[in-house]
Parts: C-alpha cells; structure tokens; sequence
C-alpha cells in the first residue's frame, strides 16, 4: 500500500466537484450572517441536495469573527469536511488567515477592498463590490451592515448554478411573514446575482445540481429535537439555567409549549422556570420528580459540576428526572462555543460515592427525539437521573433528517402505588426490592389513606426509608442501587451494529456517526480495510456490546476528547478485553471529520 | 336505679379536630435532640397548630436541608412525606414539589447555617418567586451539628463555648425577607409557645412564602451567658410587637374582634389575624414600617416578635407560571402527550 495514500489529506485538484463540496463563510457576528447562511444551505437542501451547515460562532453577542461551514454531498455525507473548497471572505480581520490556511485550488470570493488575491498564486479568486451592490439594492443606510451579506448569498447562487426560486422560498421561511425584511433581503440578493451573471467569469469546478435526495426531509437542530421528545413525553416541571450550547433547548420547549401545551382554559400543562442557578435547578428537578411529575432540566458541563451533589442525592434516594448535558469543550469555561464528548466520564458516575447511571447517547436528530422521550420513561421506570448525553455539534448544529415518528404508546410511570394498591398491600417498605430487580415501589406526597407516607432521605437508610447508619443496610442499598442498573440493560436502547465480519471494529457514539460512516466508506476504498461499527447509544453496556467486543480482534474507540473516556469505561467493565481497544481522539473543539478518523486507525493498521 | 357496681372510669377520649383526628394522629418519631433543646418546642407547636387547624397530614410535603433543625421534619406528622435534601438547597426542593402538586401543604424546616449561609441564595429566589410554603428558620446564631462554628446570623461581638469572637455582622432573615417582598415576615421565641402557635396557624392560611424565624438557643453550644442567642438573652431582650389572634374562617362569627387599636388582616382562605399593637400602633401591612420598627429593635438589642408584615394579594409561583388549576400531578397522558397531528405540524413546519 502506498504511503503517500494513508498520510492525511488527499490532494485537491481541479476536478468538477458537482454536488460534493465544502463553503466556509468567514463574517463578524452579529452582522445578519446568520440569515444569509441559513438561506445559502436551505437553498441546496430544497435542491434536493444533502447538506449539513457547522456555525463556528464565538462566545460573544457582536463584532467577533464567526465562521459557516456548509457541506453538500450527494452521498449523504454530513460531517464537517476539513477541506474548505469555497471560501467566502467578509471579515476584514480574518480574510488574510482565512485564505492562508486554504488548500490548494481553492475557489475565494471576497470583498474587494480586501484585495486577497496577492496572498498565494494557487487558489481562483472572486472580488466583489460588496459596499457598492448594498449601496445601489438598498435604500436604508442603517441596515447596509444586516443586508450586507445577503449579496454574497446571489453572488455563490450565480456562480453554483442555485436554483434562486428556492433561494426566494428559503428567504421567505427564514423571515416568516416579515415582509419588509424579505422584500429587502431578496433585492440584496438579486443584486449579487445579476452582478455575478455580469461581471464574473463563469465557473464550473463547483456545481450544484438539483437533485431528489432530501425531498420529506426536515432540518432541525438537536436542541429543538430534545425539545420536542420532551413535549411529547409530557414533561410536566423544567427547571434550568441559561448556558451555552445548552439554553436554545428549553427555550424551543417554551415555544412548543406555548403553542401545544395548553388546556382548554388556555393554562399550561408545564410549568417552567428559569432558577437562579443550576443547583436549583436540578433542586427543583428532583422536588418535582418526588412528588409525581416528569421533570427535567438542560445543561452543559459546568452546569453538570454544579449539580453533582443534589443528582447524588437522587441517585441515593431514588428520585426520577432527566438531565440534558449538551457538552461544550472544557474543562472550566473552556471554548463554551465548541463542542467536545468530554463528559462521558462525569455523567456515567455523575456525584460522590459509588454512583453508576443510565446515559442515552442520541447519534442524530431522530435519536434526540426519540431518546427525549424515552428518558422520561426510563427515569419513572428505574425511579433515577437519566442522562441524555449530547454535544454543541448536535444540540445546535443544522441537520437534514426524516421527519420524526410519532411515538405511540403509554408513558412508562414505573411502579407507583395508588392509595387502593397501599390499601391492599401489607407492610409495604419504600426500598423494598419485591420484584428481585433491584426496583422498589414508591408513593407519591398527596396520597390519601394514611398508608403511604415515608420519608425521603440522602443519609444511610433501610428498606422501610428508616435512618439507619447499619453497615449491612448501607451495602444492601447500594448493591440493589447496582442491581438496578444490571436490570436497566433491558431497557435502554440497544447499540446499532454493522457487522462485516471483519473483526476489526470501530465503537463510537453521539455526533461522531456521521464521520465514522463516512471514515468506514474511505477505509474500504482507498485502503481497502473493512470495518466492523457499534455505534453505543447508551449505559449500561448491554449484551450487543459484550459481544460484540468478544468477537473483535481489535476495537477502535472514536471519541471527542482527550483522555479516552469511553476507551476507560470499556477497559473498567470488560478488564479482560482492555488490550483490544484502542484509542481514536480528536479533541479540538471542531467537530469531528472523517479524514481524523482514518488518519489514526490507519497509523494503528500500520 | 342501677345496681351496677361502678367500673373504672373510662379513659377521657382525647379531643379531635374537624377531620375527627386526634393530636396524636400529627405527632412524628421520637426526637434526638439534646434534651431541652429549642427546636422540639417548635415542633410541637406545629403539631398543636396542625390540628387546630384541621390539615389534612397526608397532603403535607414536609422539607428540609442539613443541621439539627433539618432533622426536625421527621419528629411531625408521621403520615405526611417527609423530604430531607441537601445542605441548604431545600427552598428547590419544595418549589418543584410545590410546582408539581399545588395542593400541597409545604413545610420546611431550617437553621441559621442551612439559611443565612451555603442556602442563601436559593431562599432569596424562593422567596422572590413567592412559592407557598411555611418556612421556618430555626435560629440559634451557631453549627450545633457540626459541634459549635458561628453561624451568619450570630451578633457582632459574641462569644463561643471555646472563647473565640464574631468580628462580623449578622445577617437578619426577617430584614432580608422584607426587602425581597416576602409576603408573610415573622419572628418568634421557640420559649413562647403561644405566640409561636399564633404566627404557626396564620401561616398555614397564608399562600405564599412566609419566613418564620424562631429565635432557638442551642442547649449545647450557644447557651453561655455571654450568647446573645442563650435563653437568659432571649428572654430578657424579648419584645413582643404585639398580641396575635388567629381566627379561622369557619369559626369567625364566635370570636370577638378587639375594637380600638387593631388591625385585621384577611388571608385567602377567608382566616383573619386580628393584632394588638402592644408598642406603638403597629400596622403590620406597612413595609416600610416594619422595616423600620426592624431597624430601630437592632440599635436597641431587642429581637421584636410577632407578625412583622403580611401582604396576602402578592402572586405566587402558581400565578407566574401560568400552569393549570388541578395540580400538574394529576394530569393524565391525554392532557400530558399532544396529538399525532400536533407532531405533524411541527414537521411540516421544519421542512
């Protein structure tokens, strides 16, 4: 094999690439760039093309630069493409970076004034007017900053062959019934597009083609997605704290809740509340989930290490609520804008003690949903936190998915007594473990007929939720804790297996699917290498798993941060197989690209 | 005529309330306290005003933080749910169950450290949101459970068992709960049952947050003649503000308003609170009065008891959030799970 062939990445040419490419938009945030992108990547997708878009934001409200990063490919490849082929260059202060770190070949349009093309001799450049085109399309002054950048949207139409009626359904959605701002937004737009039929060179290396490949389709942040899982499972109490990538979840609940959450006087079925902290928030999680109601709260790692304590508490105590940990990169406030899989370890063990929990990992948007829902089910179930693990590059990130699937059925409420089934019941013990699979029945404050009362505490306790610092009740708590979560294996969503036979396998989860599919297809053809994929979608480690890593001769665990997480969960629960795995990181705050994944399992073939 | 000869006398049946119970249907498990300590004299005038007041146990939510004080909830009300949580994160804790079932009867226990220190900032936001709950802060200026560290509320210049002086300022919940808008402020001695059982039973008409601040010496650690917070302290620097009398609604035509000098307050559920101004002519629905009268007991080194403020038309937790009247806990997954076609919707708008 050749080596050039497995050093990482491979030379760009001039070849026409139609439907297959990278755009990265460098602006100023705060500058309306959000719409125009929003526009550029809906404008592909109504193509029926498959499109992913990444907005590298900073964490600041306006004037620090900001990237967009959309990828079309025809075979559905959604992850970020480290490869940039179309560069568009609005902000003066980035322009000279953004166009030094371009490969070879690359295509740059660019404000003129800028004048980036005496930067390097081996990409094509695109200067245009910008100032001038706002100037003429529009006729207030105070919004040229805003409408700016929708000029760049007609310029790459014109020159990718976009098909601009959908350019204008794009505005039009974008801007819902605002038909000042859609009016002024499309004539920013066909300025830049008759200036580009005009005044520049017509090209063909970079082409979309309208195809059929997203018709049905959604486009949906994972945020939002939660959010839904979260209305339809019936989340009755939010309690949260704004932070970065997590707040647009609860605030899409607040919205979909507003709308679809109502009873016939026009009440909330929901009450959320924004606490004062994240203590309080997961305080007000499990106060809810104590006295009967689905509660949750949405967080990001800091938020996490706040609430560590009180999620010991409901650990111990056997409280349910949901928690979403939309991880960012860390540790401390770290780059609170990128994302990372770096709470793997905190949430699986989240608190003091001997603490071990069940952790969904939703890999898509469908997944989010899904999952969302299914926690509120698990943690009524297994009466305990349940955490719905993501990351910034899902909760926030744009993606296509087939429209979500209603899920029918009743809500699980686990085992809850009534004060007819108290009635009947002799000496009832909250921590009883009656049905021998370490879950206990509760009663819920409110309940009539004297039976039910216990008290509910996070000191050492018996199975009639008396005080006892005994040491045979503490063990025998926490072994049926432990037993609790053995029988969880049945329950949690078991991992998606695509077995070649190979027993070279790859284990990944969460956002790292898109570009381990795609890592897979690059293995096969350019190497030749086949490759077995678990993609885990929760804790505990259910059977599938077992297996699988018994028949794997080697196990490349893909995963987003520094020290391998995932790879020393594996080797603490399956000591015996510890020398299979190996480990495959990328941990600098971009999402994760195929091209990282190859590079490593090929240097380990090797 | 009877030639029965006479049997022993039947035991006298214990008096029951409204709801045919008796005191003994509120009592909870055996303290462990130090004997004499404070905070069992509360506890039993919670269980004294409980009865009185004809609540219904079961629908009690009982809450807690970490102290002594904190132990407290599982001495009462053995058939009410009892929830002993995290140092100083209670407020939390009742609010969500406060949230999830408005029926509730929220009572939470604390001290001085649980308060005025790690859980500050979670009852000022409790307070501020006005969740209903009767939130008593017992108050003994000192640690007992981790064996006699000053407390955020011990006074300027006072002493501890092992010799070491407070160099800072107290803080005082009653002042504290004032400037948030609590709506219920009050303050009491726990060796003056009486007025304790007054202020009890007007919080549990109140619907809203009321901070009840209950001067309680520790036997233990703080009962020196140099605390400012010992009995013989308390006792000699003890000014009651003025008499309560508390009038449930459904008793209301038996009793005799006093004339003159007092002022009526009506809660929502129709209860009403007559004061007798004993210094001044105290109006307890005046904020700025209170504060003042508040202020002015500092310089002077009294603690004034009684019902310091009450405003009963402040919004609750449950007007802010806008949620259901029926306790969200009792809605079932036809109010709770929208529609098929409500998923739909939401797609279609995403495409």
């Amino acid at each position: 094999m050749s080596t050039e062939l497995a050093t990482a990445q491979p030379a760009q040419d001039t070849k026409t690439l139609v439907n297959d490419f990278s755009i990265e938009i460098g602006t100023v945030n705060g500058s309306g760039s959000q719409t125009a992108n929003s526009v550029l990547m809906r404008t592909i997708f109504q193509m029926g093309v498959p499109v992913s878009g990444k907005n590298l934001f900073p964490s600041n409200i306006a004037g620090l630069p900001t990237w967009f990063q959309i990828r079309a490919n025809t075979k559905g490849y959604v992850a970020r493409k480290a490869v940039v082929d179309l560069m568009i260059c609005m902000n003066p202060e980035t322009a000279k970076d953004d166009v030094l770190k371009l490969s070879p070949h690359a295509t740059v349009i660019y404000d003129e004034p800028l004048k980036l093309n005496t930067l390097r001799d081996d990409l094509t450049y695109y200067p245009v007017p910008f100032q001038k085109l706002v100037t003429a399309s529009c006729p207030e002054p105070k919004l040229h900053k805003l409408v700016k950048n929708m000029i760049y949207v007609g310029v790459a139409g014109q020159m990718l062959g976009l098909d601009m009626n959908e350019t204008k359904n794009a505005i039009t959605k974008q801007l819902k019934g605002k038909q000042k701002a859609i009016e002024i937004n499309q004539a920013a737009v066909d300025a830049g597009f008759a200036w580009a039929a005009e005044n520049m060179p017509a090209q063909s290396r970079l082409q979309v083609v309208a195809d059929n490949k997203t018709a049905g389709n959604i486009i949906i942040d994972g945020n939002a997605a939660c959010a839904l899982g979260s209305m339809f499972a019936g989340v009755q109490v939010v309690g949260w704290y704004p932070i970065t990538p997590s707040s647009s979840l609860v605030e899409s609940l607040i919205d979909y809740a507003d709308e679809h959450r109502r009873d016939e006087s026009g009440k909330l079925t929901v009450a959320i509340v924004q606490m004062e902290d994240e203590l309080a928030s997961a305080g007000l999680v499990f106060g809810a989930g104590w006295a009967g109601a689905r509660s949750m709260t949405s967080t990001s790692g800091p938020g996490i290490s706040l609430m560590s304590e009180f999620i010991g508490l409901g650990y111990f105590s056997e409280i349910p609520g949901v928690f979403f940990n939309v991880a960012r990169t860390g540790p401390s406030t770290g780059l609170p804008t990128r994302t990372m899989q770096g709470d793997i370890e905190i949430c699986a063990k989240c608190s003091h003690g001997d603490t071990l929990h069940i952790n969904l990992y939703p890999g898509n948007m469908g997944e989010c949903f899904d999952f969302a829902y299914e926690a509120f089910n698990l943690a009524e179930r297994f009466q305990t936190p349940i955490f719905v693990v993501t990351d910034l590059d899902l909760g926030m990130q744009n993606w296509m998915s087939k429209p979500f699937t209603y899920p029918e059925g009743n809500f699980d409420r686990g085992k809850v007594l009534g004060e007819k089934e108290l009635a009947e019941m002799k000496d009832w013990g909250r921590y009883k473990d009656v049905d021998g699979d370490g879950i206990p029945y509760r009663s819920l404050p409110g309940t009539p007929g004297g039976k039910g009362a216990y008290f509910t505490r996070g000191s050492g306790h018996n199975a009639m939720a008396q005080y006892s610092e005994k040491p045979e009740d503490y063990k025998a708590l926490v072994d049926r804790l432990r037993l609790k979560y053995e029988t969880a294996k049945q329950y949690v969503p078991k991992p998606v297996l695509a077995d070649t036979g190979s027993k070279r396998g790859i284990l990944a989860f969460g956002s790292s699917d898109p570009a381990v599919m795609e890592a897979r297809d690059v293995l096969v053809d350019s190497f030749q290498k086949k490759t077995d994929y678990l993609r885990l979608r929760a804790l505990p480690f259910t059977a599938e798993v077992d297996a699988f890593i018994k028949g794997s001769e080697v196990i490349y665990v893909v995963e987003q941060n520094r020290d391998g997480q995932m790879h020393a969960l594996l080797g603490e629960f399956y000591p015996e197989a510890a020398m299979k795995f190996k480990k495959v990181l990328h941990y600098n705050g971009m999402a994760l690209d195929a091209q990282t994944i190859v590079d490593q399992i090929t240097a380990f073939e090797n | 005529m009877t030639t029965a000869t006479p049997s022993a006398p039947a035991p006298p049946a214990a008096p029951t309330n409204k709801l045919g119970l008796t005191k003994q249907d509120y009592v909870g498990s055996k303290s462990t306290l130090c004997a004499g300590c404070g905070h069992d004299s509360i506890t039993a005038q919670l269980i004294n005003a409980a009865f009185e007041m004809n609540i219904e146990a079961y629908k009690v939510g009982k809450y807690s933080g970490i102290g002594c004080s904190s132990k407290t909830p599982a001495y009462f009300f053995n058939q009410a749910w009892g929830f002993n949580s995290v140092h100083g994160r209670m407020p939390s804790v009742a609010s969500g169950a406060a949230l999830a079932n408005r029926e509730l009867v929220n009572i939470g226990v604390s001290g001085d450290g649980d308060s005025m220190s790690i859980g500050i900032g979670q009852l000022m936001h409790m307070i501020r949101r006005n969740v209903p709950i009767i939130y008593i802060i017992e108050d003994n200026g000192v640690y007992g459970l981790t064996k006699g560290q000053f407390s955020a509320t011990a006074d300027l210049g006072s002493v501890l068992k092992h010799g070491s002086v407070n160099e800072l300022p107290p803080i005082d919940p009653c002042t504290l709960a004032l400037e948030l808008g609590c709506g219920f402020v009050a303050r009491s001695f726990s060796g003056d049952p009486k007025q304790m059982n007054a202020i009890l039973k007007a919080a549990m008409a109140h619907n809203g947050t009321c901070i009840i601040d209950i001067i309680s010496p520790c036997v233990t650690f703080n009962n020196h003649d140099s605390s400012t917070k010992s009995y013989k302290n308390a006792k000699d620097h003890d000014f009651p503000l003025h008499e309560l009398g508390f009038v449930q609604f459904n008793e209301l035509e038996q009793v005799e308003i006093p004339a003159g000098e007092s002022k009526v307050v009506t809660f929502p559920d129709g209860s009403k609170v007559s004061f007798r101004a004993l210094r001044e002519d105290y109006d307890p629905t005046d904020r700025f009065g209170a504060m003042k009268i508040l202020h002015e007991g500092v310089e002077k080194g009294e603690f004034l008891t009684g019902l310091l403020y009450v405003n009963t038309s402040k919004p609750n937790v449950h007007d802010t959030t806008h949620i259901v009247d029926a306790p969200l806990v009792h809605l079932g997954q036809a109010a709770l799970k929208p529609g098929k076609d409500v998923l739909a919707k939401c797609m279609d708008e995403l495409m």
